[in-house]
């Protein structure tokens, strides 16, 4: 192959795995935006919790699985917890009064996860090592392949559930239409409550892979930021919304990196993600796969 | 005060109770503060309060008013900071006043640049745009260095606030600087609220296509807004470079102290004026009570890195609080509690 396209094409595959794992983030919002019109900020902070408190236990000996069944309830039940505590209280407000509270969640769960487990960097090892393996001429790396695969697991999962069983049913049902949800007698308050566990647990597994990569720390609560690009350009109610723009906005990302940086300078992969969703948006406002709205006064 | 011999107003015994109040603060302000405070007063509480005031006042025109939520305050702080720096630095014949109102309407602009996608996007979508915003100003302001004059990393020093001769260099000379600055544009703003263009922020805050049904026009509406807001916000970063800090950074302009200003207006109360300054009080004086508090409980265990974790923890217990228990913010709870002091009223 030319050496040239060898390149761009070693660059793009990184990048859309780089994708994938912004994806991950991005379904965790998607999950709780689709069912209940939150925004949730805290995405990130839940994100972080999880590893910190997966990986506080493991350096105290715990073993991986007993680690990540303790991590996996605790999420459940912090998932609960927001829900009961914060949410439940604010029904029917605005959508934007939704977001700031879930802000001010976020900052509840920073502050605690530091001030239990400490503030310092951990190493998180997963146990696949990070070497790059050869494929047909194009060098990727083995940790990356590993998170696409957990990510396409999870998407996989998530579907097959929302297809196939009466909770994805309902979950389904209320995202359609919460008053007809509610008229057919479905319980609201049981299916919220059901998908912030099941955000908390997209949040450990999202949580454990970004840490294992960029290692444990107050910066894995930011990857909220690399998320929301992503669910601006994919729509905030779409799960294959969030995977398709996920793959876009690591592949933007990194393409321009590599070829727009010489040019314009470095460091621009923390608003070219932005810049290229908001470009997006402006042609076709409802994003990728996002449902059209109807406007009523 | 012109209002009052306008015969029809209904509101009048109200207003002008609240118009005591002003002079009384304002009175306060000017004349008792400076003869008893002590430079740590002025340095590290009330000029950073003004500061975190006026920008709050700016972001609530925009979003408690316009009701067009935004992340990305401090990126146009740092704009107007920059802004001024630069204008002071190249065109030194400019007075201090003409440089701060220029520096307003470089940020007014990039208000404007940034309002841009409000004309399309609602909501999320436009919070997410203004995030945009936010990066993008900062990595300009790494990325090209003329802007800090090549100083390493971006630090710029203030130059020295003379005004007329007058310097304003001590602490109490930049207390009295800012109080001047903030009660100026509080008047403006003040003076917008009240008018037909403040009444048609709130039109479109309430239902942007009704609004735009009565006859608003939304477009240009939401554009001044973003643009009026900015103004503020650019000179209020320019208080907080020049009178509190005297020397900043493009990071001192980051996302936390977005959300710094955004919870100060969620905590004093969207869409009141006074909300500002309510909440501004209680961010800046709250981490001083924690630090005096923990201090008290803890000893010694209290470091400074605890005292942040508990500073975040308690502000987001704040925050979900009063959305939960009291949206309307402090500037409802002061409503409140001054009526129940007068039961005849």
């Amino acid at each position: 192959m030319n050496p040239d396209l060898a390149f761009f094409v070693e660059v793009l595959v990184g990048g859309l795995l780089s994708g994938v794992m912004y994806a991950l983030v991005a379904i965790g919002f998607v999950l709780i935006y689709k069912t209940s019109g939150v925004l949730n900020f805290a995405q990130g902070a839940m994100l972080l919790f999880a590893a910190l408190t997966f990986v506080s236990l493991t350096e105290r000996g715990v073993p991986f699985i007993g680690a990540f069944a303790a991590t996996l309830a605790v999420m459940a039940l912090l998932g609960l917890a927001i829900e009961r505590a914060v949410l439940r209280p604010l029904v029917n407000q605005p959508p934007i009064t939704l977001f700031m509270a879930t802000l001010g969640v976020a900052y509840v769960i920073e502050g605690a996860a530091q001030l239990a487990w400490g503030t310092q960097v951990h190493g998180l090892d997963l146990g696949i090592d990070d070497t790059p393996i050869d494929l047909a001429g194009i060098l990727v790396s083995r940790f990356d392949l590993f998170a696409a695969a957990v990510a396409g697991l999870m998407v996989a999962v998530l579907s097959l559930f929302f297809r196939y069983t009466r909770t994805g049913l309902a979950f389904r049902a209320v995202a359609d239409d919460p008053l007809a949800a509610l008229n057919t007698g479905l319980r609201l308050p049981r299916i919220w409550a059901a998908v912030w566990i099941a955000s908390g647990i997209v949040a450990l597994v999202a949580g454990l892979l970004w840490g294992a990569r960029l290692g444990v720390q107050f910066s894995l609560s930011l990857v909220v930021l690399k998320a929301l690009p992503v669910l601006v350009l994919g729509g905030f109610d779409s799960i294959l919304g969030a995977i398709v723009a996920g793959l876009i906005v690591g592949a933007v990302e990194k393409l321009s990196e590599v070829y727009l940086g010489p040019v314009i300078g470095s460091g621009i992969e923390g608003w070219i993600a932005y810049v290229a969703a908001l470009g997006f948006l402006l042609l076709k406002p409802s994003g990728l796969f996002g449902m059209r709205s109807v406007e009523r006064v | 005060m012109a209002a009052t011999s306008t015969p029809l107003d209904k509101s009048l015994p109200c207003l002008s109770a609240k118009g005591i109040g002003v002079v009384l603060l304002l009175t306060i302000a000017y004349g008792i503060v400076p003869l008893v405070g002590s430079s740590y007063l002025y340095e590290a509480i009330l000029t950073p309060f003004l500061a975190l005031s006026l920008a709050a006042l700016g972001l609530n025109l925009l979003t408690g008013y316009a009701g067009q939520l935004s992340l990305g305050s401090s990126a146009f702080m740092a704009v107007g900071a920059y802004a001024a720096f630069n204008l002071s630095l190249r065109l030194p014949f400019l007075p201090l006043p003409a440089t701060i109102v220029l520096a307003g309407l470089v940020a007014a602009l990039a208000g404007l640049v940034a309002g841009l996608p409000a004309l399309r996007l609602r909501g999320f979508y436009l919070a997410v745009s203004t995030l945009a915003v936010q990066f993008f100003v900062a990595w300009v302001l790494n990325r090209f260095s003329w802007l800090s004059n090549d100083s390493p990393s971006g630090i710029i020093s203030a130059p020295p606030l003379v005004v007329a001769g007058l310097s304003f260099e001590d602490a109490r000379g930049r207390y009295l600087f800012s109080l001047t600055v903030v009660t100026l544009l509080t008047v403006l703003a003040w003076r917008l609220v009240t008018s037909p263009t403040g009444r048609n922020f709130v039109a479109v805050r309430d239902n942007e296509t009704a609004a735009r049904v009565i006859g608003v026009k939304v477009a240009r509406t939401k554009l001044l807004a973003f643009g009026l807001s900015s103004f503020i916000i650019g000179v209020a970063g320019v208080l907080w470079a020049f009178a509190y800090l005297r020397t900043v950074e493009p990071a001192g302009f980051n996302l936390d102290r977005s959300f710094q200003i955004l919870f100060i207006v969620i905590i004093g109360g969207l869409g009141t004026l006074r909300g500002a300054f309510l909440g501004a009080g209680l961010i800046v004086v709250l981490p001083l009570l924690l630090s005096r508090f923990g201090a008290a409980l803890l000893g010694d265990g209290f470091d400074s890195g605890t005292l942040e974790m508990c500073q975040r923890i308690v502000l987001g217990i704040l925050i979900v609080a009063f959305l939960i228990r009291e949206p309307a913010g402090l500037s409802a709870l002061l409503d409140r509690a001054v009526r129940r002091l007068r039961p005849s009223a």
